[in-house]
């Protein structure tokens, strides 16, 4: 795609940016207890005495959280490290009882693989991963209830959290953001993450340096604490971009430090410089013994693999004829992918795409509903198709038909048959509403004859608004022709 | 190893321990003692040997995904300096 460049009056900037991504883990228990992960519960329900750092607990790994972290590592095209270690972070905040986070620090559960994104102006760009590894989440603070306190719910605190660490390989704000949107795709594909954002159980830090455009070197960069959405992350980077900018171009430096985000303004602030970044003294988690897997257990997972959107996409292009976009825009959420296959079944698949992608998400959008509670069915929407394919109804009808199927979800086949829409092709009744229409219209015929020929889209409008939408236009246009030439 | 008072200052900071203006010195000495006694490992050639990990030679044991503890917010609480409305109440940490 074009470049992404930052231009100000004194010189040509490009941005550096690698992203930090935490998924919670969907599993019911927590990662090292058998505490409830349950979101929206009352406070402190869902605290085991693991959780809360009690003496002398011990963690426990969960089966179902190492499995969805290799889930997600295939996902991702990554290296599955056989041998991995879980460590201990050490530092103090109210949210984290036990005042260290069991972590992955040397070896990680997965190593480097790579995610294709998808831009808009049609192109792609491979993004590299550093790692992944598994960890637990902290409990939650809330600042906002009291004056002088601060509130601590430890339901969160040990739920099961996948890091993934990209390579600082995006360029412009818009490959970050693309990336995301595929990563949040590919977790739900594979059911390892419900990819919610402003819920949380998906957050992202953001890290941004720049430097004179066309340059190779890597100058100090600056990371934002969770950035909650795609829209969010895009405006992070550039707002962060030009604020560094500015610093070079007035003869500062940039040094290393973390900056909180505020989504209101779109602007960060400082939180801390790099001689107060924490010191994690990391040590091996002395009560867990490393994580050996198999190849056998890896294989079985290999095996459980269902198809990801980009191969999906590849399908839908390849052998149903979408344009990559549409393709794309279809394979972004596993649900719409499925509905649309279940009504392209046997119809004409370009179409139903077209009528997925306008009329049928607008429906959606406007009814507020998830595609599963749609009241069109995707048998339906296919017989539609299937409809105006073999010239029953006319493209037009075929929307006053959709109307009615988004109300009473019934068969369209059932609408047009009761309603009596079905499309006039017999040439002698469009005849002779046309000759209706040209006799009712004297002064227009010799306008048309005088040489206004354009007029011979008004007469098929008259046409056809007489036939009530039901004359086949392609007809109405041939014979509206036939007759003023004559 | 010798180590200097900014060194223990730091330490303590990180334990949260509250070392005394005047045991800031001592506790140098101690510290260096100690860091002394222990460099006699570095005697030892460790050149390809990978840290170990526990003297156990155990392989992780792992638990099926089910919920088996929770509910028992009141027992959860009771240690907690101070709760209000089933939270722990801390003094405000705003960053």
């Amino acid at each position: 795609m074009a470049e992404y460049v930052i231009e100000t009056a004194k010189g040509k900037w490009g941005i550096v940016v690698g992203l930090e991504i935490h998924c919670q883990i969907i599993s019911k228990s927590k990662i090292f207890s058998g505490g409830s992960t349950e979101f929206g519960d009352e406070p402190n329900v869902n605290v085991s005495f693991v959780d809360a750092g009690m003496p002398g607990m011990l963690p426990t790994l969960n089966k179902e959280c190492v499995h969805q972290a290799v889930k997600t590592g295939l996902g991702l095209n990554a290296k599955i490290n056989k041998y991995s270690e879980f460590s201990r972070k050490n530092y103090f905040y109210a949210d984290m009882p036990t005042d260290y986070q069991i972590t992955q620090f040397r070896y990680p559960i997965v190593g480097e693989g790579e995610i294709t994104v998808d831009l808009s102006d049609g192109t792609n760009k491979k993004i590299g991963i550093e790692r992944m590894h598994i960890e637990q989440d902290a409990g939650k603070s809330i600042h906002d209830l009291s004056p002088t306190k601060s509130y601590i719910d430890l339901n969160r605190a040990g739920v099961g959290l996948m890091e993934i660490v990209t390579k600082p390989d995006f360029r412009a704000p818009e490959e970050a953001g693309a990336f995301l949107r595929k990563l949040r795709s590919i977790v739900r594909y594979l059911g390892t993450c419900d990819g919610n954002m402003d819920e949380g159980s998906m957050r992202c830090d953001v890290n941004v340096s720049v430097r004179p455009f066309g340059s190779s070197e890597l100058r100090s960069r600056c990371e934002m604490k969770n950035v909650n959405s795609v829209k969010f992350v895009m405006q992070a980077i550039e707002n962060e971009a030009k604020r560094q900018i500015e610093i070079y171009e007035n003869g500062g430096t940039i040094e290393q430090e973390t900056r909180q985000f505020d989504p209101t303004t779109g602007q960060s602030k400082l939180m801390r410089k790099k001689e107060f970044a924490h010191d994690y003294r990391y040590f091996p988690e002395p009560d867990l013994p490393p994580l050996v897997l198999s190849d056998e257990y890896i294989a079985d997972i290999k095996a459980e693999m269902i198809e990801l959107p980009d191969a999906k996409k590849q399908r839908f292009v390849e052998t149903m004829g979408l344009t990559p976009y549409d393709a794309m825009v279809l394979c972004e959420n596993k649900e719409h992918a499925e509905f649309f296959e279940k009504a392209a079944q046997g119809h004409d698949a370009k179409k139903v795409a077209n009528w997925m992608m306008s009329d049928f998400f607008a429906m959606l959008n406007k009814k507020r509903l998830d595609i599963a509670q749609s009241p069109v069915s995707a048998e339906n929407l296919g017989r539609l198709v299937e409809l105006i394919s073999k010239e029953v109804i006319s493209g037009k009808i075929a929307k006053d038909v959709f109307e009615i199927m988004s109300e009473t979800g019934e068969n369209p086949e059932k609408i047009v048959e009761e309603k009596g829409l079905k499309q006039v092709t017999d040439t002698s009744a469009i005849e002779a509403i046309i000759n209706e229409v040209i006799a009712s219209n004297p002064d227009n015929v010799a306008a048309y004859k005088n040489g206004k020929t354009n007029l011979a889209g008004w007469f098929v409008g008259q046409a056809i608004k007489m036939s009530q939408g039901k004359a086949n236009p392609a007809i109405v246009n041939k014979l509206v022709r036939e007759k003023l030439d004559k | 190893m010798a180590i200097d008072t900014h060194t223990v200052r730091r330490i303590a900071f990180l334990s949260r321990l509250k070392i005394e203006e005047e045991k800031i010195e001592s506790t140098k000495e101690e510290f260096s003692k100690i860091l002394n006694w222990i460099e006699e490992l570095n005697e030892v050639n460790t050149d390809d040997v990978e840290p170990l990990i526990s003297v156990n030679n155990t392989t992780l044991r792992m638990r099926d995904d089910e919920v088996t503890a929770g509910n028992c917010r009141a027992e959860i609480l009771k240690n907690a300096p101070a709760a209000e409305y089933d939270y722990f109440a801390v003094p405000k940490v705003v960053e």
